[in-house]
């Protein structure tokens, strides 16, 4: 999967480097924007107030 | 992945199939499969990191924020008085809307340099990023009643990581635009998430009215759980305006947050 894709990159090796790096980046910043908050509603790390279990 | 690499850099047009006969495509789920499987084992890690790390970092900067937020429009002496005078019944302010800041707290138990925004409401918005958030609907400090605050034991910062190090006659200091809400905490109590009783004007006693001011710090226990709820209970023991300046234990630490020193 991740071969396929970097095969079918464009450009010269660095290129396909750069992009990759890139695209890790991103993925990553969309993980902690959106991703990783949305699952922290699955841990219990966060509930701290008195009369709700949902509310952390 | 690692063995596929001599074939890119070879500069094998980007169309050739790789590996093509009998098997391929059996070969080729497992491989995708694997990687799916690596992958979601990285991402599992990459939330831990955040939870337990990441989100420090972010509510260290939103809290630093609400707290200058305050500093700015605070008025009054940052050098202590001279000599302590009886200020009598403490002002209580109106409590502002949902997410402003109500002021900072110090609690020096916490270490030298702790000092948190408390912000209006317990939702998570406010709790995971803001510090510590004060119970819609309690009092506010200086009132007979109960002024009561949640705040994470971990993670987001983790303002009340150390609530359980708290010993009786600890001093817990409440700045709000009126002044300086001198607390002593008392005892602590672990419940169960249900018990909302704690949040009662006098807590734990309904229907009781209430003479004292208490301070009511609730965090999840036990650190890194959530199964019961820890709480911290104190007593108002002094007040002093903003005018007066800050109670002279905690005048450097007053100083340092509002960037004076």
């Amino acid at each position: 999967m991740y071969g396929w894709i970097f095969r079918h990159l464009p450009g010269p090796l660095w290129a396909r480097i750069l992009a990759s790096a890139a695209l890790i980046a991103g993925i990553l910043v969309l993980m902690v924007q959106f991703l990783f908050p949305w699952m922290s509603q699955f841990t219990t790390l966060t509930d701290s107030t008195i009369g709700s279990v949902q509310q952390p | 992945m690692t063995q596929q690499q001599p074939e890119a850099s070879a500069a094998v047009p980007a169309t050739s199939p790789h590996r093509p006969g009998a098997g391929g495509a059996a070969r080729k789920t497992v491989q995708v499969t694997g990687e799916l499987l690596l992958t979601a084992g990285a991402v599992l890690l990459l939330f831990v990191a955040w939870e337990l790390w990441w989100t420090h970092v972010e509510a260290d900067a939103s809290q630093a924020k609400a707290i200058d937020g305050f500093a700015s429009e605070f008025t009054g002496p940052l050098t202590p008085p001279a000599e302590q005078t009886d200020h009598g019944k403490p002002a209580v302010s109106a409590a502002p809307g949902y997410g402003e800041t109500i002021g900072i707290m110090y609690v020096p138990r916490f270490g030298a340099d702790y000092s948190r925004p408390i912000v209006q409401g317990t939702g998570p918005d406010v709790l995971d990023s803001l510090g510590l958030g004060h119970y819609e609907g309690t009092g506010m400090p200086g009132a007979a009643g109960n002024f009561a605050v949640a705040g994470h034991r971990q993670t987001h910062g983790a303002v009340l990581d150390s609530i359980h190090q708290l010993v009786p006659g600890d001093r817990i200091y409440v700045q709000t635009k009126a002044g300086y809400y001198t607390y002593v905490y008392r005892n602590n109590q672990i419940v169960l998430p249900s018990r909302t009783d704690v949040l009662l004007p006098v807590p734990t006693k309904a229907g009781a009215p209430p003479r004292d001011s208490y301070l009511t710090m609730t965090s999840c226990n036990p650190r890194f759980g959530s199964e019961e709820r820890i709480v911290a209970y104190s007593l108002l023991d002094s007040w002093q305006p903003a005018s007066a300046g800050p109670p002279s234990d905690i005048a450097a630490l007053v100083a340092m947050t509002h960037g004076k020193a």
